[in-house]
């Protein structure tokens, strides 16, 4: 074999093992589920092979479903915004401080650290009957019953809040790290406010990371199930609940694999869309 | 006045954040049966309990194997992919790129249930082995990110010159780039072991009968009610996931300022 030749392959077999382990453990799975969604849920509990619609028949026009989804793509919407509001600023202020940015950004990474699992639960040590917010509720005599404040959607909100933020701030923190601080000064020097040359330059320049951290936002919280689970009520379930449910519980794998799809078509839209308009190149900085 | 504003408004998103936590880690001491206030006086008790609870000492050791393990085979598998796609120029790289990154942007249950099908029609049944291959799955992204990022700053020209001074490539990447790569690989390995031992969305769908991780544990806790063994666990867990890559990122620093780099 000529040096040329062997020189052409070598990427190759440095890149097969990553290659073949996300083809063989994503990418065929995936084209599994599409097989598997068409497939048919039997009385007796063994799903037939075959070609039939009732999965998708069900999955998309039983009212339950939609609502289900609406649902979830609200409570996501709500969360991408309430973390945008919350760490834009935040983002803002670490940019722009001039000393100690780096301890700063540290702390913001903690909790990114801190298992999902325990973020989540730590709200019932703040908001339950016997929480944090209640006692203090309680001692300064302004209620005279503890409140009942988890398990409801505004909670799962907050948790899910909790748990995004991190990504929100990193992602817009990137962004105007990228952008020259001299450019706010040449604005104003020109005659601007503060205020005008941050609306007027910093804030659009900014936008694409905004845009990285809201699609994060959004696409993982739309995909959860564990919170709702700890924080949620028995109405609050989000999509992923309803997959889980389907999966796991009634091992009704064929319903199952058709609701994963309409998840992963829904999201997968967003990030075509964002694909379209922003490039991955954007979403890659803020992950790594 | 406008960059006070700011300051406060920061203040208050850091103590959203941080003082949840705080309160498992306060409430972890707490003398009291129940996980709640108001404390009762300060104890170790539920520590103590928690080194005996047979359950979540299985479950950490199942979490660490676990952990190790993916993060082992996902840093192989990352490094090999970052060297072809860095260090040679492979036509539709861009293509190829979005492909290996693709894990993260598939919405995790969505990955999960597809996985668990496809073996179950392969007739493969749940296992660690697959527990396993889906924690590789999901975190090879993030240390292929990293370790990209890094091989991009370090020179071609070390290899280079190893190699006309006659060492085969295979040598050269152990005795020159791996040297240099490993703060990266060092990060890498201890991003995907993170990930992995905080996982639950796809460890619920992918683990065996009877096989529990720490996050699942918990879980499993948490339908009975919040007991102060939980925030002694998340108390523990808190010190292992920050107090783990904080040293690592210490030893990485110290590693990569004695090589100069």
């Amino acid at each position: 074999m000529s040096v040329e030749a062997r020189e052409r392959r070598q990427p190759w077999i440095l890149l097969s093992p990553a290659l073949t382990a996300v083809g063989l453990l994503l990418f065929v799975p995936l084209l599994f589920i599409v097989v598997y969604s068409f497939w048919l849920r039997t009385a007796t509990g063994a799903d037939q092979a075959g070609f039939y619609l009732d999965n998708w028949n069900e999955a998309l026009t039983d009212p339950f479903y939609r609502d289900i989804l609406l649902g979830t793509l609200r409570i996501a919407a709500i969360t991408t915004i309430a973390c945008a509001v919350m760490g834009y600023p935040a983002a803002y202020f670490i940019a722009r401080a001039r000393s100690n940015k780096v301890l700063l950004l540290l702390l913001l990474m903690l909790p990114f650290w801190i298992s999902y699992i325990i973020r989540t639960m730590s709200w019932i040590n703040i908001l339950g009957v016997s929480g944090a917010v209640n006692w203090l509720l309680l001692n300064l005599g302004i209620v005279d019953e503890p409140i009942q404040m988890l398990y409801n959607e505004p909670t799962v909100i907050l948790g899910l809040v909790h748990f995004l933020l991190p990504f929100m701030v990193l992602n817009v923190y990137v962004a105007l790290e990228g952008i020259d601080i001299s450019l706010e000064d040449a604005a104003c020097s020109l005659g601007s406010t503060r205020w005008q040359a941050f609306r007027e330059v910093t804030l659009p320049l900014s936008l694409p990371g905004l845009a990285a951290g809201g699609l994060l936002c959004f696409v993982l919280s739309a995909g959860t199930y564990i919170t709702p689970l700890v924080l949620g009520g028995p109405t609050d379930a989000m999509f992923a609940n309803l997959v889980f449910e389907a999966i796991i519980t009634q091992l009704n794998w064929p319903l199952g694999s058709a609701l994963s799809l309409m998840l992963l078509a829904v999201l997968g839209a967003l990030v075509l869309v964002y694909n379209h308009y922003l490039g991955m190149a954007q979403l890659m900085k803020g992950l790594g | 006045m406008g960059w006070n504003l700011i300051r406060i408004y920061t203040l208050l998103v850091y103590l959203f954040m941080f003082l949840p936590v705080a309160v498992v880690v306060l409430l972890s001491f707490n003398a009291s049966q129940f996980g709640s206030f108001p404390m009762t006086g300060f104890s170790f008790r539920w520590f103590v309990e928690l080194a005996q609870n047979e359950a979540i000492l299985r479950a950490f050791q199942t979490s660490i194997v676990l952990g190790a393990l993916t993060a082992v085979i996902s840093t192989t598998l990352g490094v090999l992919a970052s060297l072809a796609l860095v260090r040679y120029e492979v036509p539709g790289r861009n293509l190829i790129s979005t492909l290996l990154i693709a894990p993260i942007l598939v919405p995790e249950v969505v990955l999960a249930v597809a996985l668990l099908l496809f073996l179950n029609f392969l007739a493969i049944n749940k296992s660690f082995f697959l527990l396993l291959m889906g924690h590789v799955i999901f975190t090879l992204p993030f240390v292929i990110l990293v370790v990209q990022a890094r091989l991009v700053g370090i020179r071609k020209d070390y290899e280079e010159a190893a190699l006309s001074l006659g060492a085969s490539p295979v040598q050269a990447f152990f005795q020159i780039t791996l040297p240099l790569l490993a703060p990266a690989v060092f990060a890498g390995m201890l991003f995907a072991f993170t990930i992995s031992f905080d996982d639950i969305t796809g460890t619920l769908f992918w683990k065996p009968g009877g096989v529990e991780t720490v996050p699942t544990q918990i879980f499993a806790m948490l339908r009975n009610s919040i007991s102060p063994e939980i925030n002694a666990l998340g108390t523990v867990m808190i010190f292992l996931t920050v107090g783990l890559p904080l040293l690592g990122l210490a030893i990485a620093r110290r590693m990569a300022m004695q090589r100069g780099g």
